[in-house]
């Protein structure tokens, strides 16, 4: 069969073009095409005769089982029992995804939809909420405290936990044992600790036993607990991808332990140690439960850690929707859409610095180095012009031939702009 | 000439004992100090995460001793009355974690199917990078998602299912009835509508955990069950699914414990009860993290000591689920995720 095919076609053998599978056939569309017709046709008569479920979810959902069926039934037309289990699990696992991606991207869109009724609102921005009540229009008050109360909170927390997660990330790579296995398991099973069990014993220890205020340090230690486990994780994961051969060429070339650590391990694995540290971050920003039990609520604009409460956005979100006002909902949106442009940006930087190869590296140093020879260049032919014209400003005294020089080196100034602008366009 | 100087030297004695010589390693001490620190490192690590029990179980032990065994029946939170105990609310985190699990199951399972075997190459890159950005969402906006969005659009399904399954115990509502005009309150802040949102919560993590292991089934097999003529389905039945079965129970019991510890967005959307409610399609429904989360506010100091117990009980679950879950990640044939 398949050497008649040759004989019968040699050019179209000998052009070495793969042959195309898995084509799509007409009945396969048809039957589609039938199938959601027939559906939404039928959901919208049962809709208006019988109506079992009334809303938009219900007439999805029916529309969605009849679909189902008529789809089973088409396919079962021209193909065996095999093909038609396989187009349902085909169908199924599709209609599965779509459903996870399209309602968590609707999640975030909603918050952001919600609150883009208070962000245009500039106050919102610069001012707090200690003067401003329940019943003040969004024109009055804004987030600025929270903002702040986050950025500190958040900044302690990695204070703590950068050198420590790190510390015991290398630990456990680098050291090993059955005391390492033991910790390993530990942060393992700690990961999935419930967040609020970790305010509870930041409010257990540093509160209640230390005597530390609800504060904005107590709500970091609690952030810090939370964030822990998690940055640890991502680094061990990380160190361990770090080619052992690597490590191996520093030992045998008779570095020791610490600087085949610092100067190969560590650059190796930089991009995805960055990237454990963002991805905790973007965790640790969100979170409520911690903060709630530690940090103590209050509306006012609060820069010290140490001292009083500090509100931070999750935090502040929570508060405003608890109130039935429509303004303060409006802020909770609001706020709950900047804690999302936070969290979705740390995130595509983490994954645009976790994103980067060996290759890709390299190009962007050589572009930089491009650059710098660009710039280098300029600045000698500058200092030359520059130099030309003192001479014979010094030469010559009088005014006019002062201003033609001077003319000359704006001259040469813009030629070179215009030269470095169109080397620039080129990259 | 100099190997045979060698060989003949006296050390020949040594090389026919057959022995490995013995090698010493000399740390500078640029490599002890680093030793000891990373070794710090571990250690306190090691005594924050151990020191969370222990704190939580001797705040606790004043209320614990208090109440006795009756803790773990009671079902009713009133500390300064000395009546309180977690049988309502482990139940009830327990039902809504339940409810979560059985949602997010298939949407996980379908979602990491679809990655690792329907999509296109070109999209795969991006959707994992989704699914883990969706793992970073702050509960608190799901928690806005679900009461201000998705309570009202779901209590048609609710009343639904109550009408249609009502005979079995869980799905019956206690006040519902078929008048058009009644309230629909009964259906509003119930165990299944927080089940639904912690469901999203969950399915981002059982997603990535489910995939991972998805992907590293076998290339040969894979290829094997597709020349041997079966369908997508027929080899990912074959193979793809009983080489991942460690990862989706694995996975499964990691949204569990997620599932299980899950706060603010729960307390959002329930209206608290201290009974057990096992209809989960009626309003009032309760969780242990969420009871935390009320009532740590008006809390005397013997209330603080009873919540630290209940946030101990909760420890105790959430870790007992974990251990499992990578227990089982960690013995299926792939091992390497988790």
């Amino acid at each position: 069969m398949t050497t008649v095919v040759n004989v019968t076609t040699p050019d179209e053998g000998s052009r070495d073009s793969p042959r195309r599978i898995g084509a799509l056939r007409i009945s396969d569309v048809l039957s589609l095409a039938g199938a959601v017709v027939a559906s939404i046709s039928m959901t919208s008569i049962i809709y208006v005769y019988l109506a079992p479920v009334g809303g938009v979810v219900g007439y999805f959902a029916t529309a969605y089982v009849l679909f189902l069926v008529a789809y089973a039934l088409l396919v079962s037309f021209d193909e065996n029992m095999t093909t038609v289990r396989d187009r349902m699990v085909l169908v199924a696992v599709h209609s599965l995804a779509a459903t996870v991606f399209v309602t968590l991207v609707f999640v975030v869109v909603f918050a952001l939809i919600r609150g883009a009724e208070a962000l245009p609102h500039l106050n919102f921005f610069t001012q707090d909420m200690s003067l401003a009540g329940p019943l003040d229009p969004l024109s009055d008050g804004g987030i600025i405290h929270a903002i702040t109360g986050t950025l500190i909170q958040i900044s302690i927390a990695l204070a703590i936990t950068i050198p420590l997660g790190l510390t015991t990330a290398i630990f456990l790579n680098e050291i090993p044992g059955a005391f390492t296995r033991f910790v390993r398991t530990i942060v393992e099973a700690m990961t999935a600790l419930p967040s609020i069990v970790s305010g509870l014993f930041i409010y257990a220890t540093a509160i209640l036993m230390f005597g530390l205020n609800k504060s904005g340090l107590a709500a970091a230690l609690a952030i810090s607990v939370m964030m822990l486990p998690i940055m640890i994780r991502a680094a061990d994961v990380v160190l361990r991808l770090v080619p052992s051969t690597l490590k191996e060429a520093s030992l045998g070339l008779g570095a020791n332990n610490w600087n085949t650590m610092w100067r190969v391990t560590l650059p190796t694995a930089r991009s995805g140690l960055v990237t454990a540290i963002i991805l905790a971050t973007a965790r640790g920003i969100g979170e409520t439960s911690p903060v709630l039990l530690t940090s103590g609520f209050t509306a006012a604009f609060n820069a010290d850690p140490l001292h009083g409460p500090m509100v931070s956005l999750p935090l502040a979100i929570f508060q405003f929707v608890k109130s039935p006002e429509p303004t303060m909902i409006a802020r909770g949106f609001g706020t709950a859409a900047v804690l999302m442009i936070i969290v979705v940006s740390l995130f595509l930087v983490a994954r645009a610095i976790g994103g980067q190869t060996v290759a890709k590296k390299v190009k962007a140093r050589e572009r930089r180095e491009q650059w710098k020879r660009d710039v280098h260049d300029i600045f000698q032919a500058i200092s030359a012009s520059v130099a030309k014209t003192d001479g014979r400003m010094r030469n010559s005294l009088s005014s006019a031939s002062r201003r033609k020089a001077l003319l000359r080196i704006r001259q040469q100034l813009t030629y070179i702009r215009s030269r470095f602008r169109s080397k620039g366009n080129k990259r | 000439m100099h190997r045979t100087a060698i060989k003949e030297s006296p050390a020949k004695d040594h090389v026919n004992d057959d022995k490995p010589r013995s090698l010493k390693m000399v740390s500078d001490s640029g490599d002890v100090v680093y030793r000891t620190v990373a070794r710090t490192g571990g250690i306190i690590v090691l005594v924050i995460m151990t020191a969370i029990g222990v704190f939580l179980g001797f705040r606790a032990s004043q209320a614990l001793g208090e109440a006795g065994l009756s803790f773990f029946w009671t079902q009713a939170w009133e500390p300064d009355a000395n009546n309180f105990g977690i049988a309502a609310v482990l139940i009830g985190t327990f039902i809504i974690a339940l409810v979560a699990v059985t949602i997010a199951l298939p949407l996980s399972l379908g979602t990491a199917l679809y990655i690792s075997e329907y999509a296109p190459r070109g999209l795969k890159q991006s959707l994992i990078t989704l699914v883990d950005l969706m793992a970073a969402i702050p509960s608190v906006v799901f928690g806005l998602w679900g009461f201000f969005s998705l309570q009202g659009n779901i209590i048609d399904i609710a009343k639904w299912i109550s009408r249609t399954f009502g005979w079995i115990p869980i799905f019956a509502v206690d006040g519902f009835s078929d008048d058009p005009l009644s309230s629909d309150t009964v259906f509003t802040a119930s165990s299944f509508i927080a089940g639904i949102v912690v469901a999203l919560m969950i399915t981002p993590i059982m997603t990535s955990i489910m995939r991972e292991v998805f992907s590293q089934a076998p290339v040969g097999e894979r290829e094997g069950a597709l020349g041997l003529g079966a369908t997508m389905w027929g080899m990912i039945r074959s193979v793809v699914l009983p080489f991942g079965k460690g990862g989706i129970i694995g996975g499964t019991m990691l949204g569990l414990g997620r599932a299980l510890g899950e706060t603010i967005a729960v307390y959002m959307i329930i209206s608290p009860v201290f009974s057990i409610q096992p209809h989960i399609l009626q309003s009032g429904a309760s969780s242990i993290s969420s009871l935390i989360a009320l009532k740590y506010g008006e809390a005397t100091t013997f209330g603080m000591s009873a919540l630290m117990a209940a946030g101990l009980a909760l420890f105790f679950v959430t870790l007992v689920v974990n251990f499992g879950a990578s227990a089982i990640v960690a013995r299926s044939r792939s091992g390497a995720s988790s």
